[in-house]
């Protein structure tokens, strides 16, 4: 049977030791994966996964990523709402892997909000 | 839904909705030598008998951001499609079971699918939720719970994404028989 190994775990612990950064502090972005079922059939699994593999590659651990049910604006799924701390939430509409990933390094990273994907602001 | 690890995305999401703090998700692919299983558990609030029978059918539904709920009547008609069947048994603040079965070989069954993304998926969406997850294939069985795993992690977050990671790939290693 398959499992998480000691030595895995040994491996992350000596990563993560490493990497302050990967252990977190306090929350200054989060982003919020909107999964009903509505995104789930639209592809918000894999907006969430593409977010947890930027994270891992930024070793930011002071970004948190959630899910929540669905937004209510079922035809523009998958949305994305950042929310960074002090400025308004950003909504964003109509998700795949590369905005994920342009959202996540140029919004989450460097403050630029992507006006082309925003539906709005939350 | 263009997999079957996605309406169990959506039946987990369900279940935490209704206040579950644990879910059960069992996937039997050897059911009856010929079916797949999936059976859906949680300890949510629990539906009323006449919710219960009425959960089915998409005009039905607790949301408001909208009146259709697709997500339980999408599942029950995957399972129909290709010759399966489906059930839900749900108690007043007990919680609810669901569990339908597809036809292994049936034409219109949709592939299991990335089972790995959607257990971190509700991992990382829902750290505060335990998630037990047990796989049974012919040759072998996998089973995770997220209660034990935060045991052996001792100081390490679980949704840590290099654990979440690890934890993805055993899965998807797992099934695809890459042990």
């Amino acid at each position: 049977m398959a499992k998480l190994t000691v030595e895995d775990l040994k491996q992350i612990k000596e990563k993560t030791s490493q990497d302050a950064a990967l252990r977190g502090g306090e929350t200054i972005a989060k982003l919020t994966v909107h999964m009903g079922t509505c995104g789930i059939a639209a592809g918000a699994r894999q907006v969430m996964n593409t977010l947890l593999e930027e994270k891992a590659e930024s070793k930011r651990g002071d970004i948190k990523i959630v899910a929540a049910g669905c937004l209510g604006m079922c035809s523009s799924e998958p949305n994305l709402t950042v929310e960074i701390i002090g400025e308004e939430p950003i909504v964003y509409k109509e998700m795949d892997q590369n905005r994920t990933r342009q959202v996540f390094r140029r919004h989450v990273l460097k403050g630029e909000v992507q006006t082309d994907f925003a539906l709005g602001k939350g | 839904m263009r997999e079957l690890s996605l309406h169990i995305l959506d039946l987990a999401e369900n279940g935490i909705t209704a206040g579950a703090d644990r879910i059960t998700i069992q996937v039997d692919e050897t059911f009856l030598d010929t079916h797949i299983k999936i059976t859906v558990t949680d300890n949510g609030s629990g539906m009323a008998p006449d919710m219960v029978a009425a959960v089915s059918d998409p005009f039905v539904t607790t949301r408001t951001t909208r009146r259709v709920g697709m997500g339980i009547s999408l599942f029950k008609a995957a399972a129909e499609r290709c010759n399966g069947n489906f059930e839900i048994k749900s108690k007043r603040s007990k919680g609810t079971t669901l569990w339908a079965t597809f036809e292994t070989d049936h034409l219109d069954r949709a592939p299991v699918g990335n089972m790995g993304e959607t257990i971190t998926t509700l991992i990382a969406g829902f750290p505060d939720i335990g998630i037990k997850y047990d796989h049974i294939l012919f040759r072998d069985s996998f089973n995770l719970d997220t209660a034990e795993l935060k045991q052996d992690l001792d100081d390490l977050a679980l949704d840590n994404p290099l654990v979440l990671t690890r934890i993805k790939e055993i899965i998807n290693d797992f099934i695809q028989g890459k042990e």
